[in-house]
């Protein structure tokens, strides 16, 4: 099947659709999550989302609604909780727990059968509907104007929080509002790679691209391109080759990650650097003197 | 009680309690080292293991401690340089879960199977996976035993250990294949995702309550066995899943103990920082001094 007639399915537009506004989301969000040294909190959150998820199908709400009521109730605690939740790492990992265990019951209690679980766990994005993938466009334009809106001082406070705060740029409150982003920025991913593993698109672009530069524009821009490129080459894939899309995008998102650590690698940067003998500070000799 | 009459339920029981003791006993050394993040990735590396067994044609226990102990071996032998790492660790347990829907997918029972496999319960296991859990177990309790006071002693102060002359390298390999091997075991009790209910719940509550480290551990294994009943008892009196029993009982014990700990002794509780959780310090704050600690 080539991809003109894939795009003829209107579930694999929704899909392409949902994956590529997911992405750039995810892409953004994803470098000021590891700027900040968050990734456990994304991860904390898609676990808690698992729960409201399980909670919405049980009241036969649309399960992103219960999605985006947890995170964002457990975003703004983990926000309010500041920068010094030092001894709390036991206390999150338990109620991860506890909410996942509350997502299996609520599984249990609705017999939905393992059915709903998979797609939550594991993300559902070739059985996207048309209204999720209306929310989703409306959720991702509020969150990319939410950082556009507050891209410099986020920027600066993710950067350097403590000149930041002394410039009188409210770091506190810039912390929560980002972690309202994260929040809806999970439980949109959370449709295409679902709860468990949220890294891959969150994650994964993001770190891939700050081993590739240093510069803040430069690796954001990155960190879209290969989220996008991810979920795009991932879901053809997956119609193409009728994997899991999961499967595809986690390892895109792996071997992509890899490639950008061997890029980065000294060793790689050296044989880079005798291929380009002309470039004056990559010369052999000053490396000697230093 | 009739319902003890039932071979399969006295089994659940006995594998139940056997696990649950070793669990317990293994999750106090691991609050100790600071090795949570080690447990989730195992169990998650584990995952691959389980699917990857049904597909070929091998118990899921089976397949799973494959996974777990070579994985474990590699994370004792390579333990410094994992420190700190999250991003990459996260990228390899998203890899293997991915693999697992692979499998899975491969396997064309998808979802029944992983979900078992996630939040498993003990009441399913087959009855000669049990004899093969109880053998495991006992097993890794004898070699729990045998390395007891040096792991001790190199747990709480792996320096002092080394200039005594305790072979501190060999014993944490020792005790993260230990640890490969309780993981597999637990995950058949209550699945992947809720491990932590029995493996880190009991030892963290008994660490609040007291000091001596055999007291802990006493005390971390009856209340491992506690909350095993405790969950089994309720899902063969209910049409619930047994393994929300456990996690929601453990889960909700320690938050009742930690929170009321705190209410009466405000600062009396520390746990070790846990050098794995990046947001402790702020990677500005590590490139400002890149040689404070």
């Amino acid at each position: 099947m080539d991809l003109r007639s894939m795009l003829e399915f209107p579930a694999f537009q929704n899909a392409f659709l949902a994956g590529t506004l997911v992405a750039i989301v995810a892409g953004c969000v994803g470098y000021f999550l590891l700027l900040r040294g968050l990734t456990f909190a994304g991860h904390a959150l898609s676990h808690v989302g698992f729960a409201g998820a399980a909670g919405a199908l049980l009241l036969g709400v649309d399960p992103i609604f219960g999605l985006l009521a947890f995170t964002l109730l457990a975003g703004i605690g983990i926000g309010a909780m500041g920068r010094r939740p030092d001894e709390r790492d036991i206390t999150i990992g338990i109620i991860m727990t506890l909410m996942l265990a509350l997502g299996s019951l609520f599984i249990a209690l609705y017999h939905g059968y393992a059915e709903q679980a998979y797609s939550v766990l594991f993300g559902t994005v070739m059985g996207i509907s048309r209204t999720d993938v209306m929310v989703t466009l409306v959720l991702c334009m509020a969150v990319l104007a939410g950082l556009a809106i507050f891209f410099r001082m986020l920027l600066f406070a993710s950067f350097d929080p403590g000149v930041a705060e002394a410039r009188g740029v409210p770091v506190k409150l810039i912390a929560m509002i980002f972690m309202v982003f994260v929040a809806v920025t999970v439980s949109l991913s959370v449709q295409v790679v679902g709860v468990l593993l949220i890294f891959t698109l969150l994650v994964g672009p993001a770190a891939a691209a700050m081993n590739l530069t240093a510069s803040p524009m430069r690796a954001l821009f990155i960190s879209v391109f290969l989220a996008v490129a991810y979920s795009w080459l991932g879901i053809y894939l997956a119609i193409r080759q009728d994997y899991p899309v999961t499967f595809c995008i986690s390892t895109l998102a792996f071997i992509g990650f890899l490639a950008s650590k061997m890029i980065a690698s000294p060793f790689i940067r050296r044989l880079l650097a005798t291929a380009r003998p002309e470039a004056p500070h990559f010369h052999g000799g000053e490396r000697g003197a230093a | 009680m009739d319902i003890f009459q039932q071979d399969f339920i006295r089994n659940a029981f006995l594998a139940g309690t056997v696990v649950a003791v070793l669990t317990a006993i293994i999750g106090y050394f691991v609050v100790l080292r600071g090795e949570a993040f080690a447990a989730h990735a195992l169990s998650h590396i584990g995952f691959a293991g389980a699917t990857g067994a049904a597909l070929i044609g091998i118990s899921s226990l089976a397949g799973m401690l494959g996974f777990t102990v070579g994985a474990a071996i590699v994370i004792g032998a390579l333990e410094k340089r994992l420190r700190g790492r999250d991003v990459e660790i996260g990228m390899v347990l998203a890899l293997s879960l991915g693999l697992g829907v692979l499998f899975l997918h491969l396997y064309t029972r998808g979802a029944t199977e992983a979900v078992a496999i996630l939040f498993g319960s003990i009441l399913s296991v087959e009855p000669a996976e049990i004899h093969w859990m109880l053998i495991l177990g006992g097993v890794s309790l004898l070699g729990l035993a045998l390395m007891f006071r040096p792991l001790t002693f190199s747990s709480i102060d792996p320096e002092t250990a080394e200039a005594r002359g305790v072979p501190v390298r060999f014993l944490s390999i020792a005790f993260m294949m230990l640890l490969g091997v309780t993981v597999a075991e637990v995950v058949q009790v209550v699945g992947i995702l809720l491990m932590f209910a029995l493996l880190i719940a009991p030892a963290a509550i008994a660490q609040h309550l007291f000091r001596r480290p055999a007291a802990v551990i006493l005390a971390a294994a009856l209340f491992g066995v506690v909350f095993t009943w405790f969950g089994l008892l309720l899902a063969v009196w209910t049409p619930y899943p047994v393994s929300f029993f456990i996690a929601g009982g453990a889960s909700v014990s320690y938050l009742i103990i930690v929170g009321l700990s705190h209410l009466l002794h405000p600062h009396h509780y520390r746990p070790p920082e846990h050098p794995d959780r990046e947001f402790v310090d702020h990677p500005q704050h590590q490139h400002a001094h890149p040689h404070a600690h």
